[in-house]
């Protein structure tokens, strides 16, 4: 015991390295079968819905491409990014006033959330479609001259801008809570640091906090996008001419049900998936700052980083984007 | 011919008269009275609660006072008094008032989606409307004055505490305040990273920039302050030159603290 100090070499004499463990793993039998069941269950899936005579997979791949299909797919994009824009801003806009020292603004943002958010988005759609109802004449005018110009509600709230509206408020109501959370996320600290620099309030918000509350925002935003692409399948109700309205009226008259909602299901994973692979480009960047480490590389990169190894004559420049600034972060540097 | 010296009258950067300032019952300043001359740096000591904090807070706005006057360069801080009656400054005058005002606090608060030199110029592109080209040059040179010409491109997170302290120091004198405010720069560093922050302020102090700064850095104090203010239970409760107060000071209260910190 007391020359366990003795132990340690003394400074200068190198210790023999250590032998490296060599011993019989341990056999994961459950690991195989559990493999084998899955792949089974997986193989009587594939066999019961793709190889079926009941599918008529030419016709899925001939209307694939129909124009009509394309037609609605091209308007199921554009609601689909118009209702985001409109969400979003309206989302910033009741969060701001939710975050306000005006208890009348708050109150407001409050109703705005509870109306929106508690009730079905299928309702709203019917409810903004038949708005004539209720208003049947829509116009403006300047009050005490006699400038008016007034239109029939059912010729301007057509299918497309009942569902734009409707999916636009619902969805300010979902952002408004999102947008929310990524301010209160951010420092209040930055917020006192840019008010005594001399920043007002509106630039403070839009030039420091809002940058900040993006990194959270995003996210939960790329959720909400996606969403609200599903969800302009809804709007089908009021037909308007989106892509499950297409695929329905197709299959209104050729009865390939299954096949036209394949065709569907096909576009509408193909946007997601476009939108997943922006939302990793979006959160790349507004996560710069974020980390005292370069971001690792995307996987363009990291594939070009492959082939670059994998044939050595080329040299892919892959890692010089993200790391400029690899010198050590936190050495001394006397002033 | 002879040299005529004139008495130059003594201009004052602040000045407190009887400041209160209360969170809900909780009355951290009760009556604060202090004046800084112009060019003079003023150490603010005491124990915490004492309302040290509050009070610099209080010289940029960033707290509304409860009862009192305080003054920057002769002017009402927050409020305009118009034949007797105080007026709540309107934002964009709070605005400019601060922005002759540099504040550094304890945890740095750089902004940290920003490069060091976009920290430094931020405030000045677009708050004064500085255009990007002078205000970037200006910056390099404020950095290159705190020792971190190199690290201009580095996000706040790649720097060391010392080195953020630095920036967040560049940051505030870009927009060439009058005055400058330390909120305990030092007190989350580590030691060894202290003292390049002090040589950054004791450098300011010797360019005759105006300050006021809390700490509890005693060899700071003895050596920049030209007057120490000891505080505590919201009043200033000894004030004169570090000689005076830090090494023969005359309060019981005085005592206790500084036989406890030195």
């Amino acid at each position: 015991m007391s020359d366990s100090l003795s132990m340690a070499a003394p400074p200068g004499q190198a210790r023999p390295a250590p032998k490296p463990i060599r011993a019989v793993p341990i056999r994961h039998y459950g690991r195989w079968v559990g493999a084998v069941i899955s792949i089974g269950v997986a193989a009587l899936i594939i066999r019961l819905f793709v190889i079926t005579p009941n599918i008529n997979w030419p016709k899925v791949a001939h209307y694939l491409t129909f124009r009509d299909i394309l037609v609605g797919l091209e308007l199921t994009i554009i609601l689909t990014i118009a209702a985001m824009v409109l969400g979003l801003a309206l989302g910033i806009l009741i969060a701001v006033m939710r975050l306000s020292v005006n208890p009348v603004l708050r109150t407001l943002s409050w109703f705005y959330i509870w109306i929106f958010r508690g009730t079905p988005l299928l309702i709203q759609i019917l409810f903004w479609f038949n708005v004539a109802l209720i208003i049947p004449n829509l116009g403006i005018g300047i009050p005490g001259t006699s400038w008016w110009v007034s239109e029939n509600t059912n010729l301007l709230v057509t299918p497309f801008v009942a569902a734009l509206i409707a999916l636009g408020f619902n969805e300010g109501a979902y952002m408004s809570e999102i947008v929310r959370a990524g301010i209160m996320v951010v420092d209040y600290g930055q917020t006192e640091a840019a008010l005594a620099l001399g920043m007002k309030r509106t630039l403070l918000f839009r030039m420091i906090v809002l940058p900040q509350a993006m990194r959270a925002i995003i996210p939960p935003t790329g959720n909400e996008f996606i969403g609200l692409l599903k969800n302009t399948s809804l709007v089908s109700v009021i037909a308007a001419q989106e892509l499950l309205t297409k695929a329905q009226n197709i299959y209104a008259r050729n009865l390939l049900v299954i096949e036209l909602l394949l065709v569907a299901s096909f576009w509408y994973l193909l946007v997601t998936s476009l939108l997943m692979w922006g939302q990793y480009y979006v959160e790349r960047y507004f996560a710069r700052g974020a980390t005292n480490r370069p971001l690792p590389p995307t996987p363009p990169q990291k594939l070009r980083k492959w082939l670059g190894d994998k044939f050595s004559g080329v040299k892919v420049a892959a890692y010089t984007k993200t790391s400029q600034a690899e010198d050590n972060p936190a050495e001394g540097g006397a002033p | 011919m002879t040299l005529m010296v004139e008495a130059q009258p003594v201009t004052l950067m602040v000045e407190a008269q009887q400041v209160c300032k209360r969170f809900g019952k909780n009355e951290v300043l009760k009556s604060i009275d202090l004046q800084v001359p112009t060019g003079s740096v003023v150490v603010l000591l005491g124990p915490s609660g004492s309302g040290k904090s509050t009070f610099l807070r209080c010289i940029n706005h960033l707290e509304k006072i409860d009862g009192g006057r305080l003054f920057f360069k002769e002017e009402l801080i927050g409020y305009k008094d118009k034949g007797g009656v105080l007026h709540e400054m309107r934002d964009r005058e709070v605005c400019h008032q601060r922005s002759e005002i540099g504040m550094v606090f304890q945890s740095f608060n750089l902004f940290p989606h920003m490069t060091a030199i976009h920290n430094v110029i931020a405030a000045p592109t677009r708050v004064k409307g500085e255009h990007k080209d002078s205000a970037t040059e200006r910056g390099l040179t404020l950095l290159a004055r705190v020792g971190l010409a190199d690290h201009a491109d580095h996000y706040p997170r790649q720097l060391s505490g010392g080195q953020q302290q630095r920036v967040a120091i560049a940051r505030a004198l870009a927009m060439q305040p009058k005055l400058m405010l330390f909120d305990e720069p030092t007190s989350a560093l580590d030691p060894e990273l202290v003292n390049e922050v002090l040589e950054v302020m004791r450098d300011l102090a010797r360019d005759g920039m105006t300050m006021i700064v809390v700490t509890h850095e005693m060899g700071f104090a003895r050596e920049v302050a030209d007057s120490v203010v000891f505080m505590d239970g919201g009043y200033v409760v000894e004030a004169g030159p570090p000689q005076e107060v830090l090494l023969n000071p005359q309060e019981p209260r005085t005592q206790d603290f500084l036989s406890k910190v030195l």
